[in-house]
């Protein structure tokens, strides 16, 4: 069936964190490497994308525990799968593995569950991140032309994830965590040419991140501008996540939700970080919150970022079961 | 709630939404070197900082858009472009609107999309290049994010009447809705807009047309929009701002009104449609909206009543009938000088003695031409005509004068200018000298390739009050540090000026000015040197001044030190491992179909005519904008027109009598790259003068150190290397259309005309250029024969998209005039066609252009950059030259330590 049409039926769910899951691991250097990686000369813990061939079954469990809880689509564990975040590992030339594995274990668990409830089908979401290079803000305060990355080197790493991550199997595309829409628009780029080149389409999410309370973007957009700015392609949704609780996105979902005819997706942290940097926000609490998304109709997708488990998403989607997705219109 | 509109939705870091309620959406355009002289220096000068303060202070007056224009020869406008908007994106208080990206070169256009997160506009494309290209383009934009200026303009021109306007639009729409699938709000139309009451009958339905053109296009075809530069309609009344004034308002309230929704309007330059007085309204409407035949003639007399002034009429005599003075000035002003002998030879009868026309007459007038240019009311080229009509009435006086035994007539002051050892260019030295000539200094030109003794023993004896040297090749440089050198030496105490296309601030500031204790200055163009030899020499000023630029040269001196010394450089060693390693294949390898040196000795000069650059030609008048657009500026587009009709005329008598002759040598050749930097050129047993069968060329690497992936590049990464098995081809080359033009520019000066003086050598060196261009075609098509399929037209030519590049020692790729001497040898330059090379490697004749031919299709032009002195060892030893010559030769290229 296609997503298109379960949109317009009802609120869909995404998956929560991935990180937060896999912290409950506690893995260490060795875990990170196994035994394909066990002489590499950079230390490895930390790059929760290289799980995907170490720690296979672990990845395979998250994606399962969401799907339980009640989600529709999850996400890749590929967050960071660009030959420029993977740089910071020397672990460039593994990106098309990366991404193609991740795609091929998330895809599996998604088909079993399809299969169990054919009513219900589950989607596996190609998550693409904003790499860790901004290609419209300048890292060297003395020197604000000054840029760390290009957009042509943006557009062919992306090129590269998103080849991986459609070999491997993702129904859609989600462009997230965008702090530099600039950097977004390459990634939109780089699927455009993909999605020609193959003569396919791909449903794409695009999923930008509200820094603070200025109500900006990192690179200094306000929502509608930072809408208008990726609205050039035809999308399956727009929204935010990461960086504010569910309660500090209401006002910009809201923005979003009156100027745009795509569908509009939230995936908020839970809540804003404590003193420790820990996301405490219960997953009652959370859903509380996203009652009045969905009360006021503002979203047709809702998930969770940092801090959240599947207690949260199920929570979530206990909550959305009961209502009617944003309408949606198309346009003139 | 979820209802989705089709507007024009554009953004930077806030929204702007151009909904049908929304008022007419004002663009700055402040911000476009085409348009802002200020602008186009502070670019030039890399002063970035002050140009990110007008981008401010538009955003601060009201435009809802900023327009960015960097399209100018002498500014690399791709950089520009990129180094600007990344400099914008990092000011909040600018960045908060949307970006118009402006160029007329697709690869500005893209590289401007790529550094905006906004959705920006550009402007513009056209099916000016036929519907492939713009089917491209648009692709290309849609995916780019950005909405888009579509013109007026097809394969055919520009659309000038109400039928090819909508027949365009429709079609481009068209195209852009159904094949590319391009928003339809996202599309905005420039239907051209067009001058009125200019005379002409065609152009009495200009205005009519554009605002019915825009009315069928708001009704035909939905959601787009319509823009355009609002000014150009009243270009005709340039000088009259009541009634410019007028016209703007009148147009935009029935434009607006037609659907005109966006547009490029200077907010001084209109009046209130509701406060214009009655009888001018509908004057003015009458021209706009073709309401009488006789509109045009109406709105011209009744301007007069306007300004109290009338209009110039080429044909009306009746200034004759004014007073003595009065026809004086206007013959200067206007540069005629039918009638100036006439004149001067009454006000000499009314005056007592025959200097006293000079001190009196004609100085009042020249004084209006200078206050007039002063203040950017007149143009190089006119200015250059008034000294045509002064000195015509100076050389008519001076036999009367000298009889009356008058001493000289009192100059403002006297100054020396020269074009210094070894160089032989003198077309910016020769305006400024005219330009300051009417300024009432007396200029001492000592003319080209003055050795630096002649210069300081002239000054001597004239009693100097400025030395001004000017160059255009890099070794001029050394010369003019040298004379600096040696004015201090023999206590010289006058101001040192410098000025020529290869000086700039930065080199005066560094090199110049600390030799020298007195003044220093660097003087690029010709409405400045007035300006600086002004406070330089008067007394009240002269003091301050002096001090403050002393002052301003030793801070920008500073900065420039700091700021060289943050460049990272590579040893040779490393930048040789990171050379350019292309792919070998002997498949992107055409042997040349006719190896050997070949000549050129008679050839036809009118062959040329299509394959003239014309931008640097207007240049060289300090007319900025590109050609043909420049023609129809809004500043500057009376004056080029006039000065491109004189370049006609001047063409069709350099082609009808045979004035120039036009030679060329070049030569193709097996060649392998060796040792990463050379070049070895088989020359083969049948040049009997060489005596050895190899002949190496040396190539310079760069050695700045680069991002990972970019290579560290030398000409010879072009060519297959030795080792590779495979074998390559090189080319060089000499032509010149130079023999004649000092003739004929003595011939002129001779008679006093300047203008047509400068003129000749202008256009000798566009010849010369186009010279290049059309042989390097012909080697590309047929004695090479590569691209033996190459279609292009002179744009494209003028755009470099041909496969193969032809980089002249002494330009950025290989800043080395040594490599001259090569060229020399091997094709015997001098004997074959009798182009010489002076001590400083100029070319003589000046009106020549030589260099090499490289034809891998993935060779380009680059900038060498500033290389380390382990290269300067290295090369001295390559060329079996002592290290000190290397130093010498390459000094400007060498990183300060």
């Amino acid at each position: 069936m296609d997503i298109k049409d379960i949109l317009q039926e009802r609120i869909l769910v995404l998956d929560g964190a991935m990180g937060t899951m896999l912290q409950r691991y506690k893995f260490e250097e060795e875990d990170f490497r196994g035994d394909r990686f066990k002489d590499w000369e950079h230390p490895l813990k930390g790059n929760n994308d290289l799980l995907s061939l170490t720690q296979p079954e672990a990845i395979a469990e998250v994606h399962r525990k969401y799907f339980e809880a009640g989600a529709d689509i999850v996400e890749t564990n590929t967050f960071s799968g660009t030959s420029i975040a993977m740089a910071d590992y020397h672990m460039q030339d593994l990106v098309y593995e990366l991404n193609y594995e991740s795609a091929k274990i998330a895809k599996k668990v998604a088909d079993e569950f399809t299969a169990k409830e054919p009513q219900k089908p589950r989607f596996v979401a190609g998550s693409i991140g904003p790499t860790n290079k901004t290609a419209s803000m300048s890292p060297d305060v003395n020197d604000p032309g000054f840029r760390a990355v290009s957009f042509d080197e943006l557009r062919l790493a992306y090129k590269e994830q998103v080849e991986a991550l459609l070999d491997g199997g993702a129904d859609l595309l989600l462009v997230e965590t965008i702090f530099d829409t600039l950097n977004a628009k390459a990634a939109l780029f780089a699927i455009e040419e993909v999605k020609e080149e193959r003569n396919i389409d791909v449903p794409i999410m695009v999923s930008g991140t509200i820094t603070d309370a200025s109500g900006r973007t990192l690179s200094g957009q306000t929502a509608e501008a930072f809408l208008i700015s990726i609205s050039h392609i035809p999308i399956l949704s727009v929204g935010f996540n990461c960086a504010l609780g569910a309660k500090q996105l209401v006002p910009h979902l809201e923005v979003v939700s009156a100027k745009t005819g795509y569908a509009v997706s939230a995936h908020p942290n839970a809540g804003l970080p404590n003193a420790f940097g820990e996301y405490d926000e219960t997953p009652e609490q959370m859903a509380a919150q996203i009652k009045e998304y969905v009360e006021k109709g503002l979203v047709n997708i809702v998930g969770g970022c940092c801090g959240t488990t599947p207690e949260h998403i199920k929570e979530i989607a206990n909550i959305v079961k009961e209502y009617q997705p944003r309408k949606l219109v198309v346009p003139a | 709630m979820t209802k989705q509109e089709r507007y024009l939705k554009l953004s930077g870091l806030e929204p702007l939404v151009i909904t049908p309620e929304s008022n007419f959406i004002n663009v700055g355009e402040r911000t476009n070197v085409a348009g802002s002289k200020k602008f186009l220096r502070l670019i030039k000068e890399e002063k970035f900082e002050e140009a990110l303060d007008v981008a401010r202070h538009q955003v601060e007056g009201g435009a809802q858009i900023i327009d960015i224009n960097m399209d100018d020869g002498l500014i690399d406008g791709k950089r520009a472009m990129v180094k600007f908007l990344n400099l914008i994106v990092a000011e909040p208080d600018i960045a908060r609107v949307p970006i118009m990206i402006d160029s007329s070169k697709w690869e500005i256009i893209e590289a401007a999309l790529q550094v905006v997160q906004g959705k920006c506009v550009v402007n513009s494309i056209s099916l000016k290049e036929g519907e492939d290209e713009f089917i491209r383009q648009a692709k290309l934009i849609k995916r780019y994010g950005a909405a888009v200026i579509v013109m007026a303009f097809d394969e055919i021109g520009q659309a000038d009447n109400y039928q090819r306007r909508i027949e365009i639009a429709e079609r481009s729409y068209k195209i852009l809705v159904d094949k590319v699938n391009f928003a339809p709000e996202d599309i905005i139309f420039d239907l051209n807009i067009f001058p009125v009451a200019t005379g002409m009958e065609e152009h009495r339905r200009n205005a009519l047309d554009f605002i019915e053109g825009t009315k069928w296009v708001r009704e035909n075809l939905p959601y787009c929009s319509v823009s355009g530069g609002v000014s150009n309609v009243s270009f005709s009344f340039r000088g009259n701002n009541p009634v410019r004034e007028a016209m703007h308002s009148v147009f935009l309230y029935h434009a607006i009104k037609a659907g005109m929704n966006i547009g490029i309007v200077n907010p001084a330059l209109l009046e209130v449609y509701d406060d214009i007085p009655k009888d001018l309204l509908e004057h003015v409407e009458d021209v706009i909206l073709d309401r009488r035949d006789d509109a045009t003639e109406r709105l011209l007399e009744f301007a007069e009543t306007v300004v109290g002034k009338s209009k110039e009429n080429k044909v009306d005599l009746s200034w004759r009938e004014e007073p003595l003075q009065e026809r004086i000035t206007r013959a200067l002003v206007k540069g005629i000088d039918q009638f100036i002998v006439e004149d001067v030879e009454e006000a000499r009868l009314q005056a007592s003695r025959p200097l006293e026309v000079i001190e009196g007459n004609l100085m009042t007038g020249m004084n209006v031409v200078g206050d007039l240019f002063g203040s950017g009311k007149m143009f190089l080229p006119q200015v250059v005509k008034s000294a045509r009509v002064m000195k015509k009435a100076v050389a008519y006086l001076t036999p009367y004068i000298e009889e009356s035994k008058d001493s000289n007539a009192s100059a403002a002051g006297k100054i020396l200018m020269a074009t210094v050892k070894g160089d032989v260019h003198d077309i910016g030295k020769n305006i400024v000298s005219v330009v300051l000539a009417c300024n009432n200094y007396e200029i001492v030109d000592l003319g080209v390739m003055v050795p630096p003794e002649i210069i300081i023993q002239k000054a001597k004896e004239e009693q100097v009050d400025i030395i001004g040297l000017s160059g255009l090749i890099t070794p001029s440089l050394d010369e003019m540090v040298f004379l600096a050198k040696e004015m201090e030496r023999q206590n010289f105490d006058v101001p040192l000026l410098i000025g020529g296309a290869t000086t700039s601030k930065a080199h005066t500031a560094v090199k110049i000015d600390p030799q020298y204790s007195q003044s220093v200055v660097h003087v690029n163009d010709a409405s400045r040197a007035v300006t600086v030899v002004g406070d330089l020499l008067q007394k009240e000023t002269s003091d301050t001044y002096k001090k403050s630029i002393k002052l301003d040269y030793e801070s920008f001196r500073d900065r420039f030190l700091n700021r060289s010394k943050q460049k990272e450089y590579l040893s040779l060693k490393e930048a040789r491992t990171n050379k350019l390693k292309l792919d070998w294949d002997s498949s992107d390898i055409k042997k040349p179909s006719t190896l050997g040196i070949q000549v050129w000795d008679e050839f036809d000069l009118k062959k040329l005519v299509d394959f003239i650059d014309w931008t640097p030609f207007f240049r060289s008048w300090d007319l900025h904008g590109r050609y043909p657009n420049i023609l129809k500026d809004e500043v500057v587009g009376k004056q080029a027109t006039e000065l491109f009709d004189d370049a006609q005329t001047m063409l069709q008598k350099i082609f009808n009598e045979d004035l120039l002759k036009a030679k060329a040598v070049f030569g193709l050749f097996p060649a392998n790259q060796v040792e990463d930097d050379d070049i070895e050129v088989d020359v083969g047993p049948s040049n009997e003068n060489s005596e050895q069968p190899q002949f190496v060329f040396r190539t310079l690497r760069q050695q700045l150190k680069k991002r990972d992936g970019v290579p560290n590049l030398a000409l010879a990464d072009f060519i297959a290397p030795k080792d590779s098995g495979i074998q390559d081809y090189v080319g060089c080359f000499c032509v010149t259309t130079g023999f004649g033009t000092q003739e004929l520019a003595k011939d002129f000066e001779r008679e006093h005309d300047d203008y047509s003086a400068i003129m000749i050598k202008a256009l000798a060196d566009r010849l010369a250029e186009a010279f290049a261009e059309y042989l390097h075609k012909e080697v590309r098509i047929k004695h090479w024969g590569y691209s033996q399929e190459e279609n292009l037209t002179n744009d494209d030519l003028i755009d470099e998209k041909y496969r193969g590049i032809r980089p002249a020692p002494g330009y950025p790729a290989c800043p080395d005039h040594l490599e001259k001497l090569s060229i020399w040898k091997l094709l015997e330059v001098e004997e074959k066609i009798g182009v010489k090379l002076t001590e400083s490697l100029a070319m003589w004749p000046a009106a020549s252009v030589s260099g090499y031919y490289f034809a891998h299709p993935k060779a380009k032009y680059f900038g060498l950059g500033k290389i380390q002195q382990d290269q300067v060892k290295d090369f001295a030893k390559r060329k079996g030259i002592k290290e000190e010559e290397a130093q010498k030769w390459l000094a400007p290229n060498i990183v300060e330590v």
